[in-house]
């Protein structure tokens, strides 16, 4: 008898579980919540490639955790699932930044979430949302979704085409506030807004534009014509800022960024963003660098 | 010869299938023991019974009940590592446990 097993028997014959305890896999959950996924990939390993520098932290592309599960290829900045750095964990309250692309008609079944602000970014194609407050919608580019877990929900999600891959980013932010009644919003967003200028599409204010978490965290969307600059202020003192490029190259301050990298920078009361590249495009998550 | 030492880890959350949920995935990995426990009597009595290195609070528990419970681990075993459990599944769970093993050298 392995030692799981001679524990578990030893509890059950204290009558120690009756309805309100699992222990091991005595209870089999029929909810079909995501299969763990086999390690895959490179980078799950601690690698040293974080330029950190007084205030700033790069994490280039090419240095991001992999997992290619064959209908789901997943690059994660920050640890995720089975991919674990330890110096890659969060940057402030941003803790998950998924950049995902799904085969045609397949997604991710019905699975838990609890306490988290999660906020879906489509890139390319339609993303198929259900959930166990009874949404059920389709997210496109141009929309963004924003769902507090809470005490706890389900959802799905799945590529509605079956016949083109869909790219999306999901971003978990830490909230505020723990076990707040979860909710789910979602905006289709006017993307003429965003043309050399930065285009607000999160805030912690429901009456302010875009889509509202349980956090003092501001998302922006720019896409830039090459050459263009403008200037990002932070909306709160302490904050810290992280940016993404979506597409394209761009100069943050002195600091050149490609393609998916991203650059950390705390202690600062404004960045300067300089495109380098024709339609580049950025997403800026202004984040508390504490719970 | 090479022993590893079974990390014995208990789960304690108000919502019953994330609970089960989360359970099942801490005893997919074979050096991770999963208990899980709904409410702060049989979460007491369970980590009397067996000696937990890593205790994760889930969702729904009240801020009183958490106080009491931390308390109650602390002062009966103060090695065992108290988390607080976010997200609700597998994206984060092996992370969260990992690095409490880590920030214990307890891998």
């Amino acid at each position: 008898m392995d030692r799981k097993n001679f524990i578990k028997k030893g509890l059950m014959g204290t009558g120690m579980f009756i309805t309100s305890a699992a222990i091991g896999d005595v209870m089999k959950n029929d909810i079909d919540e995501i299969k763990e996924l086999e390690p895959l990939g490179f980078n799950h390993l601690p690698n040293p490639e974080s330029f950190v520098m007084e205030n700033t932290v790069l994490h280039k592309s090419a240095t991001r955790g992999h997992a290619n599960h064959g209908w789901l290829d997943s690059h994660h900045t920050f640890s995720f699932a089975n991919y674990h750095n330890p110096d890659r964990m969060h940057f402030g309250v941003l803790r998950v930044l998924n950049d995902d692309r799904v085969d045609a008609g397949m997604g991710f079944g019905k699975h838990p979430h609890d306490n988290m602000e999660i906020i879906s970014i489509p890139l390319e194609g339609d993303l198929e949302h259900q959930d166990s407050m009874g949404n059920v919608a389709v997210i496109k580019k141009g929309d963004i979704q924003a769902m507090s877990a809470g005490t706890g929900i389900y959802h799905s999600e799945f590529n509605k085409n079956k016949d083109k891959l869909t790219k999306f980013l999901q971003i978990w932010v830490y909230p505020n506030k723990k076990n707040v009644t979860p909710r789910y919003d979602q905006i289709s967003l006017d993307e003429n807004e965003r043309h050399n200028k930065l285009q607000q599409i999160l805030s912690p204010n429901a009456d302010d534009a875009g889509v509202w978490i349980h956090q003092d965290a501001w998302f922006h969307l720019g896409k830039f014509d090459k050459g263009f600059a403008t200037e990002y202020k932070l909306k709160k003192q302490g904050n810290g800022i992280y940016a993404f490029v979506i597409k394209g190259d761009f100069n943050i301050g002195t600091i050149a960024l490609n393609e998916r990298d991203g650059l950390g920078i705390w202690d600062t009361k404004a960045i300067a963003i300089e495109a380098l590249s024709e339609n580049a495009e950025i997403l800026l998550m202004e984040v508390p660098m504490a719970l | 010869m090479l022993f590893i030492i079974m990390k014995n880890i208990l789960y304690i959350g108000r919502h019953p299938e994330i609970l089960e949920t989360v359970v099942r995935l801490i005893n997919n990995n074979e050096d991770w023991f999963g208990a899980g426990a709904e409410t702060d009597e049989t979460a007491m009595e369970l980590f009397q019974s067996i000696n937990f290195h890593i205790v994760l609070l889930g969702c729904g528990i009240e801020p009183e009940s958490e106080e009491k419970l931390r308390t109650f681990f602390a002062t009966t075993n103060p090695n065992c590592r108290i988390v607080q459990h976010y997200g609700g599944g597998s994206g984060l769970l092996k992370n969260e446990i990992l690095s409490a093993l880590e920030n214990h050298n307890m891998v």
